[in-house]
């Protein structure tokens, strides 16, 4: 009995260790990046790793003063929102039509768009496509490429056939037409896996970049993963990084007094925080995907 | 009755129709951003230039193709690197499931969500992002050689970023920091789906805790394991763009380079539509015939699809 409770005792320390290892290992990076972004760039080449030290904000006051991180931000949150917002819509409309058995052609229609899942043109058909659409350099090419998403579909249908019928059936006596029914019935019992989808989607468009970095020059549409990406780029090819001096950057911020690292781990944070903020929804959304008696409520 | 159930029918077929044109816009959408794509196959077989138009350049046939093999040192190397991090990812696989299994062993719920939430983190942030975590750890001036030289334990900084040797184990290591507890959470699922009652009669039987792991726990989420695997071996050359482009440097370029970015470089920097475009044709034909071996594989052996 006394040996199988030393077992269980250090089969648990074990995993407990083991855990809080990983745990660290995910979580203080982004706390390391934190604290460096608000210590002062004299503090950061001496190494700051538990508390900030001379606690400045000094970085992200001169960022948010400079035009492009804003316009970069506000390019990158937008396209988050509005993206969001129509691909949510436009997936559950067309799920809803979907799960329609009386639907003229209804098998083709959805195995048309299912098939795209392991349909992939390739890097330079899907370049000359967007360019022959004219989204090179529009904003729409951050948004309408994904509006429908087979993934998505599949996610959502699943969640709307799993509704008892009786829902829609006594509306339908009413002669409500289908619209009607989306919007006023289905549409409401469909949040958990709306949620789930719409913060999938949201994350995606905030860390999308490569359309931004193929098709977008225009410095007015750059979103802010690209700008962090040059930032970045920027810092390595200086690898010589011994003379650790004050730069002004070249990428356009000017007159900047604080130094290039400083810059870098802000903009990191700027680029980190929206993700972290809506991350705990994610979390609570994806494990209460099954519906709750809405026919009872 | 019957005449209720002939309105219904009316019903229906007059609904048929409106259905269908309801979602033509849908489609249109899906072809026009999916599909039309597809037709930008054809560049493989025409001496595209960008800016002359298709009818005027000339039909190069198969050459694209042959080119393939003439460059076939080149082809050869991006292969290794793509296979050779493609196996290693395989063989992490099991470390998704060993993270679920004795993550479900905890006593503690509250401990359990913490470790789901934090080691989920990394998942959701771009490769941008993740470039930018291991560039202000791993550079020279970055946190582990501030530690090390703290220590006194190194005299010159060392640069894992920028080591040709390690670079494939790195880019592993990479993968598995950002996916792990990730991919451990359908394992969870698949745990939570087993049957307790087994467990009930392993605890009567008197089996230990890794008796108990190793025959009920492993063999319930064994049929998991199996569909996540098939899936990984059919895309296998897929290993993605974003991850290879962040880190990618010259320091590194022979070990690191795999498909996807030698695509790209093909296409983008070198501007050979055509050829890049043969190659991405290769590249899907593969993926798609892997698919479906693997499918019929699945099939053969559990009886059940798996696309």
């Amino acid at each position: 009995m006394k040996r199988f409770q030393i077992g269980e005792f250090s089969f648990h320390s074990i995993n407990y260790i083991v855990y809080t290892l990983f745990m660290l290992l995910c979580i203080y990076p982004f706390y390391y990046i934190l604290i460096n972004s608000i210590s002062s760039p004299d503090a950061i080449i001496d190494g700051v790793y538990f508390f900030p030290k001379g606690f400045t904000l000094d970085t992200y006051i001169q960022l948010f003063q400079s035009d492009n991180i804003i316009n970069a931000f506000i390019v990158s949150a937008s396209r988050a929102v509005i993206g969001t917002v129509v691909t949510v819509i436009a997936c559950a409309f067309f799920s809803y039509l979907i799960t329609k058995r009386e639907m003229f052609a209804r098998k083709f229609v959805y195995r048309f768009v299912i098939i795209t899942m392991y349909l992939n043109a390739g890097l330079i058909p899907w370049y000359i496509t967007m360019r022959g659409l004219g989204l090179k350099d529009n904003y729409l090419l951050y948004i309408l490429p994904t509006i429908i998403s087979a993934y998505f579909i599949i996610l959502i249908k699943t969640y709307m056939e799993s509704l008892p019928i009786v829902l829609e059936e006594s509306a339908m006596m009413d002669g409500a037409g289908y619209l009607r029914l989306f919007s006023h019935i289905i549409l409401p019992v469909c949040m958990p896996i709306l949620a789930t989808v719409a913060v999938f989607h949201a994350v995606n468009q905030w860390n999308s970049w490569t359309d931004n970095y193929f098709l977008v020059s225009n410095p007015k549409l750059q979103t802010l993963q690209l700008i962090l990406l040059n930032y970045l780029r920027q810092a390595e090819s200086m690898a010589s990084d011994a003379n650790r001096q004050l730069i002004t950057s070249a990428a356009g911020i000017t007159g900047f007094r604080v130094s290039s690292a400083s810059v870098r781990l802000a903009i990191t944070m700027i680029v980190t925080l929206p993700i972290m903020m809506v991350y705990p929804f994610m979390q609570r959304y994806f494990v209460k995907g099954i519906m709750m008696g809405a026919v009872k409520g | 009755m019957i005449q209720a159930e002939r309105r219904q029918v009316r019903f229906r077929l007059s609904n048929r129709m409106k259905l269908f044109w309801m979602a033509v816009p849908f489609v249109i959408i899906v072809f026009i951003f999916n599909y039309i794509p597809l037709f930008g196959w054809i560049y493989a077989f025409f001496d595209y230039k960008p800016g002359v138009p298709l009818w005027k350049t000339p039909f190069a046939g198969l050459d694209y193709f042959k080119l393939m093999y003439d460059e076939r040192k080149d082809l050869f190397n991006v292969l290794r690197n793509t296979m050779i991090m493609s196996v290693l990812g395989l063989l992490c696989t099991p470390l998704f499931a060993a993270f679920a299994i004795f993550l479900n062993e905890m006593r503690s719920k509250s401990f359990k969500k913490i470790v789901q939430i934090t080691t989920t983190l990394p998942n959701f942030i771009s490769w941008v992002l993740v470039y930018a975590v291991f560039f202000m750890f791993f550079s020279s001036d970055g946190f582990i050689n501030k530690v090390l030289f703290h220590f006194g334990w190194i005299d010159s900084p060392t640069n894992v970023l920028g080591n040709n040797d390690i670079v494939w184990y790195v880019q592993t290591g990479i993968v598995m920091w950002k996916g792990l507890g990730w991919g451990a959470i359908i394992y969870l699922a698949a745990i939570a789906g087993i049957d307790q009652e087994q467990y009930d009669a392993a605890k009567v039987d008197g089996a230990g805790r890794f008796r108990t792991i190793w025959n009920i726990t492993v063999p319930g989420i064994l049929p998991t394991f199996f569909v996540l695997l098939l899936l990984d071996v059919s895309n296998m050359l897929s290993n993605g763009f974003d991850q290879y482009f962040v880190f990618y440097n010259p320091l590194v370029a022979t070990h690191i380079e795999v498909l996807d970015y030698y695509t790209y470089r093909v296409g983008m920097l070198n501007s050979d539509f055509s050829y890049s475009t043969a190659l991405g044709i290769s590249k899907t034909v593969i993926s798609i015939t892997l698919l479906f071996t693997v499918n019929n594989l699945a099939k053969r052996i559990r009886g059940e699809s798996i696309i």
